[in-house]
């Protein structure tokens, strides 16, 4: 028997999904990019009609073209359906506790600066539970790149309000519409020191690909902020009942501004939505930055 | 000692203090990560850190929290390399949650408390003994731990090199459950040469990637070898309760039952292996003291006295705390009249020795709420009371 679920009709549950090993999608045959993916434990947990396998996909072909070994890429994430990432990849991955990817990222980094570590979460958990590590991560130029999907809520838990859900946004636990102030996810990062900062709609696809790609090749701290939609959580709340209705309203409203002023992208529940890459700087990372001064210092 | 030349294992006899002394004991065990964040009576651990471990090829980072500092050792410990962090009591809580996730993902590494009055911020400066159950129980779930407790700076460098080979042996963050007198104090510490330091090092995995499963333990054994990031197994490591291949089995108990079990019993089963304790005068005792930590140490002078006014009593020092010896204190119970416990908290470790005695003597509490050592007179009393002499009041 399946269960309903929003509307749809599901044959099994999340949890015997979870457990079905070395599934095959019997129309489409095997994925292009299954070499990246642990197969055997597929199919994923999210919803119809969410952003993240398109943000995860985008993350995939860019890794992929950026040609880094891949037994030398570690992805981490926090807790959330975007922290689901790390386990879904066929890399070395952790799936660390809620908001804490970022430090867990650095002590790898640190402990073997061969490695290419990225960190793949979401707002909720990169700049709300977590946002002291992620200020403090862009500050130090720490050489991670870290991959935010703002859905504007917290979609694993059912749709609370968070750091990043605009005003007048309503969620589980906005029900009266939220009246706080939001983080601008990339005008946090781009504040806090870091070297490159993009955002992009899952829409804008290739777009977001090149950006990862960018992101990944850029020595330092990266971030990519991803507008993705949630259904679930988030958009049914707002008139986009389903994933399709978002990327329609992501069509209408996405304006691309490359070097747009980030303090001047803030995103609404109405009015343009910002996107494009906004800084793209040089400056010495943690790890250079180290090892000058001790190089100095230890000299004498 | 400032002498920045000299890398690795500084072999010799010091002068020197117990929070540096657990530094120093770290770097012969091989550790080269420390991340942390300062907090009284700890920071000269990470001070001291911040200069040796950049001239022995180690790296220092202070983080922006001890959540951080605490995930930043997990995460260099998954990248191959021991690693390390130092707090007190505000630090310690803040690290419980991602103790657990090191627990779960059976991570190598060590966590040094430098225990102060509590609880909140309590009494910076001075001594405590106040974390002991928050070391046994305080992040959520079940597990079992393993925690050390050093009464002087020679033992706080001992005991830190034990504590990095047990990580290693058993998989598993091990604490240093120290406190602010021992580690502000400065005594003779001596450094052994390096080839009389046993290191046990990171147990690798020989399966080639593909057959190796991160989770799956041989018969006989109680934990995986370990592949960390970037060799080539493509490892995943989850706080989720997961199954042999390290990925999340969460639909019901099935993986539950096993991981839980085997987390706890890879602890409790070896305690012959892992339980250090250090017996003073028990033989003829007529009362036992049992302490540990610096109380164990200021219980001296009165047990002195007490043999002066013709009371057999004798020290039981717990060296390990956790797991607890429940089978020496059972044992002792059955041969002394009283037994007294002199710890700096409210009566934490008296607890467990209660169950431990299983009602087979008398166990007397001497607590102490913090901020200082015991008054000898109140230790004195209450082994004069466990020997059933009178006592005035
Ligand atoms: C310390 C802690 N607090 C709360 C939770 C519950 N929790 C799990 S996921 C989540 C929010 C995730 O939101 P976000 O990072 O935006 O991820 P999304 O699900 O939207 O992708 C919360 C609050 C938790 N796991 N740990
Ligand atoms: S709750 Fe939202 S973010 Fe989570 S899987 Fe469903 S649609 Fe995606
Ligand atoms: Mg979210």
């Amino acid at each position: 028997m399946g269960i309903e679920m929003q509307g749809y009709r599901l044959d099994k549950t999340m949890e015997q999904h979870e457990e079905a090993e070395g599934w095959v999608d019997e129309i489409h045959g095997t994925h292009p990019m299954d070499d990246l993916l642990r197969t055997d434990r597929l199919p994923h947990i999210w919803c119809p009609g969410c952003g993240l396998g398109t943000a995860l996909t985008c993350f995939l072909s860019a890794l992929r073209k950026s040609k880094f070994d891949l037994d030398k890429v570690v992805v981490v994430s926090g807790i959330g359906c975007t922290g689901r990432v790390a386990g879904y990849v066929r890399l070395d991955s952790f799936h660390t506790t809620h908001g804490r990817a970022i430090p867990f990222a650095t002590g790898l980094k640190l402990g073997n600066p061969a490695l290419k570590v990225v960190v793949f979460s979401g707002d909720g958990d990169l700049v709300t539970i977590g946002g002291n590590h992620f200020i403090h991560a862009a500050r130090r130029n720490m050489d991670i790149t870290v991959i935010c999907v703002n859905n504007f809520n917290y979609g694993m838990t059912g749709g609370q309000a968070g750091a990043t859900t605009p005003v007048g946004g309503v969620t589980s636990t906005s029900p009266y519409g939220n009246y706080e102030y939001p983080f601008n996810v990339s005008a946090l990062a781009a504040a806090s020191g870091a070297v490159y900062v993009a955002r992009w709609t899952v829409l804008h696809a290739r777009r977001l690909e090149r950006s990862i790609h960018e992101a990944l090749l850029k020595p330092g701290f990266s971030l990519v902020e991803i507008i993705s939609p949630c259904p679930t959580g988030f958009g049914r709340r707002h008139k986009q009942r389903e994933g399709l209705d978002t990327l329609h309203y992501y069509h209408e409203h996405g304006v691309i501004k490359h070097g747009a002023d980030p303090r001047e992208t803030d995103i609404g529940l109405s009015g343009a939505l910002v996107e494009g890459k906004f800084v793209d700087l040089d400056k010495p990372t943690f790890l250079e930055q180290r090892s000058r001064r001790l190089a100095q210092a230890l000299e004498k | 000692m400032s002498d920045k030349t000299h890398a690795g294992v500084l072999s010799g006899e010091f002068f020197m203090q117990g929070d540096i002394a657990c530094a120093e004991g770290a770097i012969c065990a091989g550790c080269r990560f420390f991340g942390g964040y300062p907090i009284t009576p700890a920071t000269e651990v990470a001070q001291w850190m911040s200069e040796r471990l950049p001239v022995v090829g180690g790296m220092y980072i202070q983080m922006e929290d001890e959540l951080a500092s605490m995930n930043a050792v997990l995460g260099a410990s998954w990248a191959g390399i021991k690693a390390m962090t130092a707090t007190s009591g505000p630090g310690f809580s803040l690290m419980m949650e991602n103790l657990g996730l090191g627990i779960m993902m059976e991570t190598p590494c060590v966590l040094v408390n430098v225990q102060r009055g509590g609880p909140s911020t309590g009494l910076p400066t001075l001594v405590g003994q106040g974390d002991m159950m928050q070391a046994r129980w305080g992040s959520h779930g079940d597990y079992a731990i393993i925690a050390l407790a050093p009464s002087s700076p020679q033992e706080i460098f001992d005991l830190t090199i034990d504590a990095f080979n047990l990580a290693e042996r058993y998989r598993t963050p091990v604490l240093v459950m120290t406190d602010a007198e021992v580690g502000h104090m400065t005594e003779k510490v001596v450094i052994p040469p390096p080839d009389e330091i046993e290191i046990v090092p990171r147990r690798k995995p020989t399966a080639p990637p593909g057959e190796y499963m991160p989770y799956y333990v041989a018969p006989g054994e109680w934990v995986a070898p370990m592949a960390v990031a970037g060799d080539g197994y493509r490892i995943h490591a989850t706080g989720l309760t997961h199954n042999e291949k390290g990925y999340p089995a969460t639909a019901d108990d099935s993986s539950q039952w096993p991981l839980i079990q085997r987390l706890i019993d890879k602890i409790e089963k070896n305690r012959d292996d892992i339980i250090v304790l250090e017996e003073n005068g028990l033989d003829d005792a007529e009362v036992a003291v049992i302490s540990y930590g610096i109380a164990a140490r200021t219980a001296i002078w009165p047990m002195q006295m007490a043999r002066a006014e013709g009371i057999r009593v004798g020290l039981l020092r717990l060296v390990t705390v956790w797991p607890f010896p429940d089978a020496a204190i059972y044992d002792l119970a059955g041969r002394v009249n009283g037994i007294v416990v002199p710890e700096i908290n409210m009566g934490q470790i008296v607890r467990e020795v209660q169950r431990a005695a299983a009602g087979r003597t008398q166990v007397i509490s001497v607590p102490h709420p913090g901020g200082g050592i015991h008054d000898p007179y109140k230790v004195l009393d209450a082994i004069r009371r466990a020997a059933g002499r009178k006592v005035e009041v």
